[in-house]
């Protein structure tokens, strides 16, 4: 006599359970595309009344119905690479000193309170930005930046203290938690064999953490920074509350600017017509295109990098 | 205190701990120049530890701390004013596990240790890169292929080149913490075959929990348990002849 087993799918719970479960696995990335697609169809009118130009004109007339996201374009790249430029050291410096300089209690109270930085929202950052960051900048750092570099273009004009000089150093301080902490798994994981490979060839606490440290790291604080330059390409609030919003793109960091996402916090709710709503929702759709596209790099690196050599 | 001994390598009651736990008892022993002393014991005896305490490594974990003295060519290891980072110098250490640095190719993982030291010009690297992988048996399965990284060779060149690595430095002193623990038999004959090569060159202090290894490559034997040196002595008469009922239980399989 042969035994019988009953089938799995024949159980009517499991078959249930199974396709709740793939419903709410395919639910996710069908928003996703669900989203782009919403974009393309808003988008289209002014798709198709300004196409390429849209994205290589640099005015931006909602009277005249006349748009181009250059400026938007210029100064969310700007801001967004020279916020990374500030956090990058810092935060690296930081999660070396959290995994191998302080004991390990005080490295858990740090780290806790560095994390507890990304958990502040965005307008609060923006608040303190415009009571604190502003003036400061206003009336200390831009008029001696101007004094002594002004002869640089970079920091030549009179000192506003809105700008992107002002957009890029909240951005600094809003993405540091975000590397710091993927930095800091990505530190982690370095096995305490390497470290010590470095020490008994007698190298120094900072040549061990040199050698096998940050060179055996460097692919995963790559990608903690393309993930936090992801962050900051994104960010609206606090960037739309300090950066000026002036559609135009100069050579002095001191300047005003704008980003995409603060043209689009800006001028949603008071878009005078449909051209301009459709040209603002294009504004999104460019946001949504390079943001997908640099998280999806850093995600693939990491991953590739640090996930894939620590599972073999 | 600096007196004349006939070791290269000497402690006096060298003890260990982790927190408040002694992992090893204070221990008196010696190592004479160009011999190979094996380290027996089951596991957790704080062999290892020992070892490590040599080139003081025990001390860069969190907690641990070392009291006692140790001897280098008569000169303090421990003892204020002396620089771990130039007592590492000259006591190098192969591990367990083969640990090249996974960012370097085979010949940065040899030279990094004298680019450590300051050595910078690009011919003497490779001249002196050349010798130690010579040393270390390794140099003809290399030589064509210096540029690739150190981690695509497999695991028993691996740890020849981590022999090469340690040996760069030219050390007075190579440490060994099981070093064929993690390779096959027949990597782990070539580097036996190896340790005896080296004896010409270096004093060798391998801890193993392979008796046989022990027998076959060191010159004097310790055998450890619960923290303490039971016996040491020469490795043909403690293997053949035990003075320690202990040690007679360990080496017949007994117990550990």
């Amino acid at each position: 006599m042969t035994l019988r087993f009953r089938r799995p799918e024949a159980h009517a719970g499991d078959l249930i359970f199974s396709w709740v479960l793939r419903g709410a696995a395919m639910g996710l990335p069908a928003l996703l595309f669900s989203i782009a697609f919403f974009l393309f169809q808003r988008a289209e009118p002014a798709i198709a009344k300004f196409g390429w130009g849209f994205f290589t004109g640099s005015v931006w007339d909602p009277v005249q119905e006349n748009f181009g996201a250059l400026p938007a374009i210029y100064g969310t790249i700007v801001s967004s690479f020279l916020a990374l430029l500030l956090a990058a050291p810092l935060s690296i410096g930081t999660a070396l000193l959290l995994t191998e300089v302080l004991p390990r209690r005080l490295a858990s109270a740090v780290g806790f309170l560095v994390e507890m930085l990304a958990a502040v929202p965005s307008v609060v950052y923006g608040l303190w930005g415009i009571f604190v960051l502003v003036p400061w900048l206003r009336q200390s750092l831009e008029p001696a930046l101007a004094r002594n570099l002004g002869w640089i273009p970079l920091f030549s004009g009179p000192p506003y203290g809105v700008g992107m000089l002002a957009a890029a150093i909240i951005l600094a301080i809003m993405i540091a938690p975000t590397i710091t902490s993927i930095a800091r798994e990505v530190f982690r994981a370095i096995p305490r064999q390497q470290r010590e490979a470095a020490l008994a060839l007698g190298a120094t606490r900072w040549e061990t953490m040199r050698l096998a440290v940050l060179r055996s790291g460097k692919a995963g604080v790559f990608g903690a920074a393309i993930l936090g330059l992801g962050r900051a390409l994104g960010e609206t609030m606090a960037v739309t509350m300090v950066i000026g919003n002036r559609p135009s793109i100069s050579a002095s960091l001191l300047e005003p600017a704008q980003t995409l996402s603060s043209v689009l916090a800006n001028e949603y709710a008071e878009a005078a017509s449909d051209l301009h709503l459709a040209a603002l929702v294009e504004i999104g759709l460019a946001l949504f295109a390079v943001t997908f596209a640099v998280n999806a790099f850093a995600r693939l690196f990491l991953w590739r990098r640090t996930l894939g050599r620590s599972a073999r | 205190m600096t007196t004349t001994s006939p070791f290269l390598l000497e402690t006096r009651g060298l003890s260990a701990w982790f927190g408040n736990a002694q992992a090893v008892k204070p221990t008196t022993l010696g190592c004479a120049a160009n011999t190979v002393t094996a380290i027996i014991g089951p596991s957790g005896c704080g062999k290892s530890t020992f070892l490590r305490c040599l080139n003081r490594l025990h001390e860069e974990v969190p907690g641990a701390r070392a009291q006692g003295e140790v001897f280098l060519e008569n000169g303090p290891v421990y003892g204020p004013g002396v620089d771990p980072v130039a007592v590492r110098r000259k006591i190098g250490m192969v591990f367990q596990k083969p640990n090249p640095f996974p960012a370097l190719s085979i010949l940065e993982n040899t030279v990094v240790g004298l680019r450590l030291a300051g050595v910078r010009r690009k011919n003497v690297l490779r001249e002196l890169a050349e010798r130690s992988l010579r040393l270390a048996a390794l140099w003809d399965e290399v030589k064509d292929k210096l540029d690739q990284p150190g981690m695509s060779l497999s695991g028993g060149q691996q740890q020849r080149l981590c022999i090469a690595r340690a040996l760069a430095v030219e050390p007075r002193v190579l440490l060994m913490d099981e070093p064929t623990s993690a390779l096959d038999p027949v990597s782990t004959a070539r580097i036996e075959e190896l340790v005896t090569e080296l004896k010409k060159e270096v004093t060798v202090v391998i801890v193993t929990h392979n008796m046989q290894q022990a027998a076959r490559i060191s010159d004097r034997t310790a055998f450890f348990l619960l923290g303490e040196v039971v016996e040491f002595g020469e490795t043909s008469r403690l293997f053949t002849n035990p003075v320690d009922p202990r040690t007679e239980r360990y080496i017949t399989g007994r117990f550990g």
